[in-house]
């Protein structure tokens, strides 16, 4: 096939991808979209099997059965609510095999030492660094989020003068091969070194800051894809990857406002390690009270008898896989006449739109989904706001108390609402480990427990009345 | 076509596609950012195609084929696993009837 119809035929596929992104606009017809997209990515394989250059097809064939029926089985079986992990691990290998094709490009033609043009060897090591980094730091990410180390910031001393010190060694290691010192040692200690900074470049950062630290990942193994592209003088390679790299950022962007930090304060602000002295000024300020705990009969009187309740879903839903039994819990509140919604914050769960999609999996409506703004305005004529294990998105100390260290973070304001109920395990305060005064509140009271067990109690005590 | 020449086409299309890219992610509501982040995994699997490309290229030195052909292992799966999870989630979006509360 020629260069010519192999670049149109590509241009198909690019077309699809933008399709798809188009189509994710409305939920009616984002599924298509991606059937789409799935589309065009068989065409461009396809496309790419017929090219000349192409000698050995069984090989790639039995490694693209091998990757697939991975892929295959991961998406498969993994639970809605461990979606942010499978996303952070499917992400990894994507940048892991961006950095493997620069490493085998260079070996390919870096025998022949100043040939390489300087533009191929700059994207050759870009793709090489920036792939490393996306693949180890999304490892670690799924290693977190799967709770296989803590999800606590890993500090020690001197870190970010480390990271800066390595940063400044793989930046030499990238100058050095492109200004002409094609040696394979020295490629091979670039990627390793990538690897090693990836790693130290996302342990500090804590398990609520997830989602921000995924989204930029995801624009790390586009921009890798898109480097790949220079180097082997791809356009669907340039166009998709970048694609991707503007869609990873412009998210990563959303998520800092969301919660009103700058990235550079998500990535190396260490989150939580704040978190004592700012519980100090909670304990000294104006906000001694009790905290009140109920039983779940008490609750589903108030819930049953209300005119208009709120739900607001934080992690505490998604780990205890209570979102099925939260719906359940909400069509028994309908059917007595009570209006129900759900109020969504931006960063609530591991990744952007996460409760969307935990409370989409259960079957409820989409248009009750209430985003951050929206359900604001309503909570002043809310009987009762039922916080069901959000913790930080709920916490006024945002909007009152300056020396917390998620000060200014726009929350949904629930202590406007008549009377608060919390679903929450413990006393122990959350994944950022911040006190949350709203639990002092006396409007507030507590229904302590596992978030599923407490809605299914619920459930049931609200059938008997 | 000269290198350089190629080169600044590259660039072009290049610069074009971050302004496509932040246009059309932008009018993504953030009801579906979860299925847009597993959606764009999903697309720069598109790395198969690099893959693929030096893989089979049918080198002598094995080990560049080597290293080509685990790229294409851990490609495929960001492909497969990527699109199929995407579909599960939009699947769970699809459109219902919504009860009307009495009001």
């Amino acid at each position: 096939m020629s260069r010519e119809t192999t670049n149109l035929l590509y241009l198909v596929t690019i077309v699809t991808f933008v399709l798809a992104l188009r189509f994710l606009s409305n939920p009616a017809t984002a599924r298509r979209g991606n059937q789409i997209g799935a589309a065009g990515m068989l065409l461009a394989i396809v496309v790419t099997f017929l090219q000349d250059s192409i000698v050995s097809y069984w090989e790639i064939a039995v490694g693209m059965v091998i990757g697939g029926a991975f892929g295959l089985v991961a998406a498969r079986k993994v639970r809605m609510t461990a979606m942010p992990q499978m996303v952070a691990l499917f992400n990894g290998v994507g940048g892991g095999a961006a950095a493997l094709i620069a490493l085998s490009e260079f070996h390919n033609i870096a025998p022949d030492p100043g040939t390489l043009q300087k533009d191929i060897s700059a994207s050759i090591v870009l793709s090489a660094i920036i792939g490393s980094i996306s693949f180890a730091g999304s490892m670690i990410a799924f290693a977190k989020l799967q709770e296989l180390i803590g999800g606590r910031p890993i500090v020690y001393p001197l870190q970010q003068a480390t990271n800066a010190v390595l940063f400044a060694a793989l930046l030499a290691a990238a100058i050095a091969i492109v200004a002409g010192t094609e040696r394979q040692w020295l490629m091979w200690a670039l990627v390793c070194g990538s690897l090693l900074f990836g790693v130290l470049f996302v342990l500090p950062i804590g398990g609520a800051d997830m989602p921000v630290v995924i989204s930029l990942l995801n624009a790390f193994t586009g921009l890798a894809a898109a480097a790949t592209g220079f180097e082997l003088e791809n356009n669907v390679l340039i166009v998709s990857g970048m694609l991707v790299g503007a869609s990873g950022t412009l998210l990563t962007i959303l998520m800092g406002r969301a919660m009103n930090r700058s990235i550079t304060n998500v990535l190396f602000g260490a989150f939580g390690q704040l978190a004592p002295s700012a519980a100090g000024a909670t304990a000294g300020g104006a906000t001694d009270g009790q905290v009140r705990s109920a039983s779940a009969e008490d609750v589903a009187v108030m819930l049953a008898y209300a005119h208009k309740v709120v739900f607001v879903p934080g992690y505490g839903m998604a780990v205890a896989q209570a979102q099925h039994d939260v719906h359940t819990l909400a069509d028994l509140l309908e059917a007595r006449g009570v209006e129900v919604s759900y109020a969504i914050h931006p960063v609530a769960g591991r990744m952007p739109g996460h409760m969307n999609v935990l409370l989409a999996e259960a079957n409820v409506p989409y248009p009750q989904l209430k985003e951050m703004d929206e359900a604001n305005s309503e909570f002043g004529r809310t009987d009762v706001a039922l916080i069901i294990g959000a913790n930080d998105v709920v916490n006024p100390d945002a909007r009152n108390n300056q020396g917390s260290p998620i000060y200014g973070m726009p929350i949904l304001n629930v202590d406007q609402a008549q009377q608060v109920v919390v679903l929450k395990r413990s006393m122990n305060p959350g994944f950022a480990g911040i006190e949350n005064p709203l639990f002092l509140n006396p409007k507030t009271v507590m229904l302590f427990g596992d978030a599923k067990e407490s809605v299914d109690k619920l459930a049931a005590s609200v059938k008997t009345l | 076509m000269s290198h350089g020449l190629l080169l600044s086409f590259e660039i072009t299309i290049l610069v074009l596609a971050i302004f496509l890219g932040f246009e059309v992610i932008s009018k993504v509501p953030t009801l579906l950012h979860t299925p847009l982040m597993s959606g764009t995994n999903a697309i720069h699997g598109i790395v198969i195609v690099g893959a693929m490309l030096v893989a089979g290229a049918g080198h002598k030195d094995t080990l560049t084929t080597v290293i080509g052909l685990v790229a294409v292992v851990l490609a495929s799966a960001n492909v497969v696993g990527g699109f199929v999870v995407t579909d599960r989630m939009l699947e769970m979006f699809k459109k219902r009837e919504r009860k009307e509360p009495d009001s």
